[in-house]
């Protein structure tokens, strides 16, 4: 069993989870991630850890409810119990001095490349954050990053905070202004992640995406994460998740995601229904007192 | 052995062989011919004493004929069910020459199934505690058997595992109809009990290194029994399309995570009212026919590129596949999957196979015949053409020797590897082998930690001849 000692919402359906991980806490390096299982009858899921506190014996992980296993996990609170917590697993960000980095995050994205875009500040690039939102309500993790970076700058859809356009549009007009980047990681959606793979090939500027393909086990046992980097078929879960966006099929990555939409979409939407019922013996079990615990 | 007839069963995921009843096992045990020769036990991995404990199946001491099994072989009630015995005890059984040999497996679940219903299991004692500490990585066949013997001789044990459930193969591989999920964790139960310490969602290599173990966390000695996890693919073109799974995979999803049960969260393929194709001739090809047979499938074919005189599944798991309505498809090799526009499996593309002259091992090695291609329907297609040693550890403790397949080298009769207090043994060091071989590398490597932990001396010679 594995304690949350903490638990707050930084945007609508995102919530961040400190929780008690002594030997992860200790192993861990910035890009790897944990698999947790939320319940006896749960699916595993993966998780970046966003951070962590090895004297405490803490990893902290931000999560976007977008599925059932997801949502169950954000209307847990403080001082519940995670059944099954596993990792660190993946191969740890290449981290050391390239120069210039451009850290780019779309939506949760943001949350797996907050740790990396750290831990690249630390070991002396110059960091810049381009972050990307539908709208300021989903913004995350802006402070931090600011604090962490030398320039930040904040697309939204709408225009409704920092500038209107995409992280491409900013990406391009950086190096418009001739600025020299030396790598870009992007972390985001499939179809962000391709176009900042494709706004950075012809000008040859090495660029990380992180993928994020259905897993199982994590440990490179099902071949369920598979996915085609240059030509060959990699385990995302010991071989990545990151990998060269230049090498990346992002249309398998896509189609494979798709495999189970149905069910989840039906799963979902089960759950949703049950979650009206407050008492319902699914949350009795999990130890929730309030399933409708949100913003 | 009574069984749950065919049409019934392949539509659930209950046992299949239903177990003798005494009447049954008396007659049965009648035909031993109580041999001096004692072939059955020469043929059994680990010396399991039959003739012993077939006479005292006759004599009616059925919890006695139980404890004669378990000083040799601790897991008698899941050997029982999945051990390849006409390879093994009754392949040699003397009376076989006439006819059917004894029964030997049959008779090794009856005893364990009736000790375990009596609830009168005679757990050994420990000896007093010795103070030292011992980890043992993987929580398959061979890990458990080593945790039993080492906990009994007073040692602290502790195992660590990398899914959150215990048994390895046992659990997540062999299906709930050919292996009840209640027994193993019944044996894990057990070893609990006799006080065995159980650590799951550590994966060692990741969340601890074997060092770490060894330097920070004060064990004197380690066990590495990590199974020979990695699944192996075809490499043929459409490999990635949606339907594709590993054996690893579909069936980790059915045993381990239930997707078959509505109330579990894990999916898996809708496998109802579709055609399904599995590769391999294997007993994980046959787990994962049945099973996709179970989950639904209009059509279960098995595509394998020798002859069924060549498959190396057990011969049982054949006939009850045959008998439920597995379609096999021999001499036959998928050089393609084929998908359509959004990326969802429709056909495999085979080619026909012929067996050529006998290779080095003996068997003869299927070679395709040209322009001889044709293609089946699949909607879901599971690739069990064999795994590969798990790199998890290997990866992270440097000095630890392996050999080509990235196995761990280890001596055959002490499991000591390259490196001091690192011991190794089952499928990580033989390659994928048999759950009963797991057990007796498990039971080698607690006497070798034992004597080591005992003499303190690492002196014997580093290890020569790989087991293998
Ligand atoms: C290495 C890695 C790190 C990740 N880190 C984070 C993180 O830090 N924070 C976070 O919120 N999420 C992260 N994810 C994504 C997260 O694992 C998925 O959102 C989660 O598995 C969805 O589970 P669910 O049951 O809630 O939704 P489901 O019901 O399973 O899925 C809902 C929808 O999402 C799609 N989907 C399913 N699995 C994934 C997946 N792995 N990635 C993307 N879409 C998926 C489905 O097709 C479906 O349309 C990470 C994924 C990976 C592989
Ligand atoms: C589907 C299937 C059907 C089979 N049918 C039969 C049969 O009928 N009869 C028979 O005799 N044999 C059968 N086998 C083979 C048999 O199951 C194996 O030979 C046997 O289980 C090997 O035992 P093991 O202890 O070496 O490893 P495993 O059973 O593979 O156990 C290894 C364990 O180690 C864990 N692990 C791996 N890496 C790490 C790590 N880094 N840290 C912590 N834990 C780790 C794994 O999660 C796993 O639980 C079958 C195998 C499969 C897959
Ligand atoms: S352990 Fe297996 S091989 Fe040995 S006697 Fe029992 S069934 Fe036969
Ligand atoms: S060889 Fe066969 S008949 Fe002879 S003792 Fe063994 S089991 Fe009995
Ligand atoms: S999740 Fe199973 S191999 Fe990567």
């Amino acid at each position: 069993m594995f304690r949350i000692l903490q638990a707050q919402f930084l945007a609508p359906d995102v919530k961040r989870f400190t929780i008690e991980a002594p030997r992860i806490a200790k192993a861990r390096l910035p890009g790897q991630f944990i698999i947790v299982r939320v319940h006896d009858r749960g699916e595993r899921v993966p998780l970046t850890i966003a951070a962590a506190d090895p004297a405490k014996g803490t990893i902290d992980i931000i999560v976007q409810g977008i599925g059932k296993t997801t949502r169950l996990l954000n209307s847990m609170e403080a001082g519940a119990q995670i059944p099954d917590v596993v990792g660190p697993l993946g191969k740890p960000s290449e981290i050391r001095q390239f120069g210039t980095v451009v850290v780019i995050g779309g939506g949760v994205g943001t949350a797996i490349a907050y740790p990396t875009a750290v831990a690249m500040k630390q070991a002396g690039n110059r960091v810049v954050s381009i972050l990307g939102a539908r709208t300021k309500a989903l913004l995350i993790l802006e402070q931090e990053l600011a604090q962490t970076s030398d320039q930040l700058f904040v697309m939204t859809d709408d225009g409704g905070y920092g500038e209107k356009g995409l992280v491409t549009d900013k990406l391009r007009q950086l190096v418009a202004e001739g600025r020299s980047i030396d790598l870009v990681l992007a972390i985001g959606p499939i179809p962000m992640m391709k176009a900042v793979a494709e706004a950075t090939r012809p000008l040859k500027i090495p660029t990380v995406v992180s993928l994020n393909p259905i897993m199982v086990d994590g440990t490179g046992m099902c071949g369920g994460c598979r996915v085609l980097v240059d030509g060959k078929s990699q385990f995302a879960c010991v071989d990545g998740p990151e990998f060269d966006a230049h090498q990346v099929d992002f249309a398998v990555l896509t189609q494979r995601n798709a495999m189970y939409r149905q069910v989840e979409k039906e799963e979902l939407e089960e759950f949703e229904a049950m979650r009206k019922k407050p008492g319902s013996p699914d949350f009795c079990r999990l130890g929730m007192q309030n399933p409708q615990a949100g913003p | 052995m009574p069984e749950q007839p065919a049409e019934v069963r392949r539509a659930n995921f209950a046992e299949v062989n239903l177990g003798l009843e005494v009447q049954a096992a008396q007659v049965e045990a009648q035909r031993c011919l109580s041999c001096a020769s004692s072939n059955c036990t020469k043929g059994c991995p680990v010396g399991v004493k039959v003739r012993e404990f077939v006479e005292l199946v006759l004599a009616g001491e059925y919890l006695a004929a139980a404890r004669k099994i378990r000083e040799d072989n601790v897991l008698p009630a899941i050997t029982g069910r999945v051990c390849p015995q006409e390879d093994q005890c009754e392949g040699v059984c003397v009376i076989a020459k006439r006819g059917a040999p004894l029964a030997i497996g049959y008779l090794e679940r009856f005893v364990a199934d009736w000790e375990r219903q009596s609830g009168q299991l005679g757990l050994p004692p420990n000896a007093p505690p010795t103070g030292k500490k011992v980890a043992v990585v993987g929580s398959g066949p061979a890990g458990l058997t080593c945790a039993g013997d080492l906990v009994q001789r007073g040692h602290h044990v502790t195992v660590f595992e990398a899914l959150h459930e215990l048994g390895g193969v046992l659990v997540y591989g062999i299906p709930e109809f050919r292996l009840p999920k209640e027994i193993v964790r019944q044996e894990v139960d057990n070893l609990a009990k006799m006080g065995v310490e159980f650590v799951t969602n550590v994966v060692v290599g990741k969340t601890v290194t074997v060092d770490g173990l060894l330097n920070e966390e004060g064990y004197s000695a380690v066990f590495i029994a990590t199974g020979a996890g990695l699944p192996q693919f075809l490499n043929v073109p459409g490999e990635h399309l949606n339907g594709v799974y590993s054996a690893n995979e579909f069936l980790t999803r059915v045993n381990l995570l239930k997707a078959f049960a509505d109330d579990y969260d894990q999916p898996v393929f809708d496998c109802r009212d579709k055609e399904v194709a599995v590769v391999g001739g294997g007993n994980v090809a046959m787990d994962a026919v049945r099973t996709a047979l179970r989950l639904g499938a209009r059509k279960a074919r098995l595509i394998y590129r020798r002859t069924e005189a060549e498959m190396p599944a057990r011969k049982e798991e054949v006939k009850h596949a045959k008998e439920e309505g597995v379609e096999f498809l021999v001499l036959a090799n998928p050089v393609a999957f084929l998908g359509d526009e959004k990326g969802w499996l429709k056909k495999a593309r085979c080619i026909r196979m012929e067996l050529g002259e006998p290779d080095a091992s003996g068997r003869r090695s299927p070679k395709p015949m040209a322009g001889s291609e044709f293609e089946v329907d699949a909607e879901m297609a599971v690739i069990a053409v064999g795994t590969t040693a798990n790199p998890l550890v290997q990866a992270t403790t440097p000095d630890l020797k392996t050999r080509r397949g990235g196995y761990i080298e280890a001596n055959a009769d002490t499991m000591r590897t390259s490196k001091t207090g690192v011991f190794a043994g089952g499928d990580i060091v033989t390659g994928a082998a048999t759950v009963i071989l797991a057990m007796g590398a498990g039971r080698k490597a607690a006497a070798s930690i034992h004597e080591y932990l005992r003499s303190g001396q690492w002196a014997p010679p580093p290890p020569t001849n790989p087991t293998g």
